[in-house]
């Protein structure tokens, strides 16, 4: 346990959090090895887990017809994965496929979910670091929208 | 005001700045659809000529030269080659207006006009003995280059080196082949990202921003160089000083409309700055206050 | 300090030109006091008055003997020195794949600049800094201005846009001339007194028929100067300017004054140290010849700032907060010196009369009700 709650600290999601809160998060995780080709979940999946990348890359994609499968963006070393076991419907969005030799922390989503319910501290200082992940997401997206490598001289 | 030592190579007076040499085109390659690498050697010279152009056109990493085709105009594109190769100048460039449109368009033995090295440098003599990190977006990879070659030609003088380099697509990846060798050197560390990927592409996929809180720096020992759109060098420097790293030691290079390239114009002046000869290359800190200004 | 009397003034014309200088100076044309190649002194503006307010410029003929009692007119000296179009280079097409054109050297003339202002004359060794003591030299100014005899008048009528006190620049000329003359009219009296600022300018006085000025003159002239400073239609607080401009580039100055500028770029034309350029390439038809020319150009135009497929200044407000905090502010770090001169010509020739001593006082009072806000 000891070994996990040590994973669990050194992961620059959870800096600074309480050490008494990590304990039991602790309880409801595992640290598990995927190889490329695996696929985590598959888009509109029931969102139960919470995945964090020690190390790898995985790829968050979608798909339409005539267009095949949509990359929106690897996740990687000291990411977490989505938010989607924390808000409502608890559904996956994107499609998770592991894209190489991949080490994550996966946490029971659905368990955590109830124990912030019940410990609003701990709901608090989870929300906190999600609202920090999640900026740093959408800054991360908003960027991809600008497109700023693209050839104005060839723009339609 | 911040006082700082810009390195140059400085035009002399003898010569007119605005006369250009006639340089050959030694060799032409498509790096990607829209991009390509032009070599230029002095043309119809004597022994004793190169030697005095050995001179004046060697040109450090950061430079640029402005290169002229006939009867179009010129256009400002820094160099793409190590700054031991003095009597080859080398650029990489993009097509995106007439001219470059024309320069995609040049055969093996056509004729250039060649007027430079100008502009401020990298400063690799800065990094020695520094962790080094080089954050390269687009066609910003080719003025970084030099700066590449310069640290795999004495690896040893430099501590950590960290490569980032961001590109659109994998189709847009430029130096692929190089960027495979150089990830294959040891000491080096060198993370490829694509905004868009595609279902081969197995590197990463997202910002070039994202990587840094990855990466293995001392910011209390560390040089930053960035080359690449503005907005993209603006979200990087942010997650930089996130890590620590104070903005005198971040350098970027600054681009803005050129004609003389050196300082006679009016052109190229970004506040009180000309880019031509107090830049292109800056430190954060000397430009802080201008960047994020809208039409400055 | 010598006296020239009116007849003698003459004199010096045929001095200069015996020395093979061509004579440039003010005329009357077209209802302006312009610069043009003049031979006698008739040929300049005798007798007339100018009155200058913002976007407005008049002549006035009167029956006074007055060779020099007007300010300046819209050319400045810059249209000589640093002429609006001027080839850089030709070069042709060869079998192998182009060539320069070497190209008989220009004739080389010596120009005599007659009724340099004060404020014109800062402007001229501002230039210099630019062109010729910068890190590269614009080799079309340096032979423009090499060898160019400067005859430095010190202004006795300042005109109504005038500022040349407030930025220290005149109304008397300090060095960089000659020659300078300081016309006085008086109880019948109608003379000269002028200066030597070089040895060039020594040789040809003296050979001018005169005396030594006395202490009276010498005081008169004083105090003819001392009015003109004090007759300046335009004042301009210089305290802190750089640091003013540079921390108010969101002021809502430029908002409004971007309601009024038309972005004609008159300012930057009229004004005597403007020094912006363009090139252009012309080809001929065969497309086997081509040319470089050197052009003025202004930051007023939309693409002086285009780059990658935009303008980095579109807007209007972007374009004149540039040319002013360029000439107040940031030429003070470039150049080491302010770029602007206090000529007024700029206030003169506004279509829509916008004044720079107005803005920038208007920039001044928004940042002082900025800071007693709470």
């Amino acid at each position: 346990m000891k070994n996990l709650e040590q994973t669990l600290a050194n992961h620059p999601f959870f800096y600074n959090f309480p050490e008494e809160y990590l304990q039991r998060i602790a309880g409801q995780a595992q640290i598990l090895q995927y190889k490329e080709g695996d696929v985590l979940f598959n888009e509109g999946g029931k969102a139960d887990k919470f995945y964090l990348v020690i190390r790898g890359k995985v790829v968050l994609e979608t798909y339409a017809p005539g267009k095949g499968a949509i990359i929106l963006q690897t996740v990687e070393d000291g990411e977490m994965l989505g938010w989607s076991w924390l808000v409502a419907p608890y559904k996956y969005r994107f499609g998770a496929r592991v894209n190489s030799m991949t080490e994550m922390i996966v946490i029971n989503g659905e368990e955590l979910r109830r124990q912030c319910e019940n410990d609003p501290r701990l709901g608090y200082e989870l929300m906190k670091r999600m609202v920090h992940a999640i900026t740093f997401r959408l800054e991360q997206t908003r960027l991809l929208m600008m497109d700023v490598y693209a050839n104005r001289a060839n723009k339609k | 005001m911040i006082m700082e030592e810009i390195t140059y190579n400085p035009i002399t007076v003898e010569t007119d700045p605005m006369i250009p040499a006639i340089y050959r085109v030694e060799s032409f390659v498509n790096e990607t659809a829209d991009t390509f690498t032009i070599t230029l050697s002095p043309s119809g010279k004597t022994d004793d000529d190169l030697a005095a152009d050995e001179k004046q056109h060697n040109a450090e990493p950061g430079q640029f030269n402005m290169l002229y085709v006939f009867g179009m105009g010129e256009v400002p594109i820094s160099i793409s080659a190590g700054a031991d190769e003095t009597r080859l100048l080398t650029h990489t460039t993009r097509a995106v207006g007439a001219i470059t449109k024309a320069m995609s368009a040049l055969k093996v033995g056509d004729m250039v006009g060649v007027r430079g090295p100008f502009g401020s440098c990298w400063p690799v003599a800065e990094a020695k003995g520094k962790d080094v990190v080089l954050v390269a977006g687009g066609i910003g990879l080719a003025p970084l280059r030099p700066v590449i070659l310069a640290l795999l030609a004495r690896r040893s003088d430099f501590g950590r080196v960290v490569i980032l380099y961001g590109a659109r697509t994998p189709k847009d990846i430029i130096f692929s082949e190089e960027l495979k060798a150089w990830k294959k050197q040891p000491g080096i560390d060198l993370y490829v990202t694509v905004d868009r990927g595609t279902k081969a592409w197995r590197g990463s996929v997202g910002v070039v921003t994202r990587l840094i809180p990855q990466i293995t720096f001392d910011p209390a020992n560390t040089v930053a160089m960035l080359c690449g759109p503005e907005i993209m060098m603006h979200f990087t420097i942010d997650a930089l000083q996130k890590r620590g790293l104070s903005g005198s030691k971040i350098y970027v290079s600054m681009e803005r409309n050129m004609k003389c390239a050196v300082g006679l114009c009016g052109h190229c002046q970004f506040g009180q700055h000309f880019i031509c000869k107090d830049g292109p290359v800056f430190t954060y800190e000397r430009i802080a206050g201008l960047m994020r200004k809208p039409e400055i | 300090m010598q006296i020239i009397e009116r007849t003698y003034l003459e004199n010096l014309f045929d001095l200069l030109k015996a020395s093979g200088y061509d004579l440039f100076g003010p005329v009357a044309r077209d209802g302006a006091i312009v610069y043009d190649q003049i031979d006698h002194v008739s040929d300049m503006p005798i007798g007339w008055r100018d009155h200058q307010e913002k976007g407005t410029y008049r002549l006035e003929k009167t029956n006074e003997p007055s060779v020099f009692a007007y300010a300046v007119g819209p050319y400045s000296w810059k249209k000589l020195l640093h002429p609006a179009e001027h080839l850089l280079w030709k070069a042709q097409r060869t079998d192998t794949g182009f060539e320069l054109v070497k190209d008989e050297a220009p004739q080389k003339r010596k120009p005599a600049f007659i009724g340099v202002r004060a404020c014109e004359l800062n402007a001229i060794l501002i230039q210099d800094k630019v062109f010729i003591k910068g890190q590269a030299v614009d080799t079309n100014y340096q032979a423009n201005r090499a060898d160019a005899f400067i005859v430095a008048v010190n202004c006795t009528h300042p005109g109504g846009t005038c500022f040349c006190a407030s930025m220290g620049t005149g109304p008397k000329v300090k060095d960089g001339f000659d020659i300078s003359l300081t016309e006085l009219i008086e109880g019948g009296k109608h003379y000269f007194i002028a200066e030597a600022g070089t040895e060039k300018g020594a040789d040809i006085l003296k050979q001018i028929p005169g005396r030594a000025a006395s202490e009276n003159e010498i005081e008169a002239e004083a105090e003819v100067l001392k009015q003109s400073a004090g007759k300046m239609g335009r004042k301009l607080d210089t305290t802190n300017i750089k640091e003013l401009l540079y921390a108010n580039a969101d002021s809502p100055v430029w908002e409004e004054v971007a309601q009024r500028c038309l972005t004609c770029g008159n300012c930057t034309m009229v004004c005597p140290t403007c020094f912006c350029t363009t090139v252009e390439d012309k080809t001929d038809l065969t497309g086997q010849h081509t040319e470089r020319w050197s052009k003025w150009d202004s930051c007023f135009s939309l693409d002086f700032s285009y780059i990658h497929g935009g303008n980095v200044r579109t807007s209007v407000k972007s374009r004149y907060r540039q040319w002013m905090t360029h000439k107040l502010a940031a030429w003070i770090d470039q150049f080491g010196t302010s770029g602007c001169v206090g000529c007024g010509r700029c206030i003169t020739w506004c279509p829509v009369g916008i004044d720079i001593t107005e803005e920038l006082a208007a920039i001044r009072n928004n940042e002082k009700e900025k800071n007693n806000t709470i």
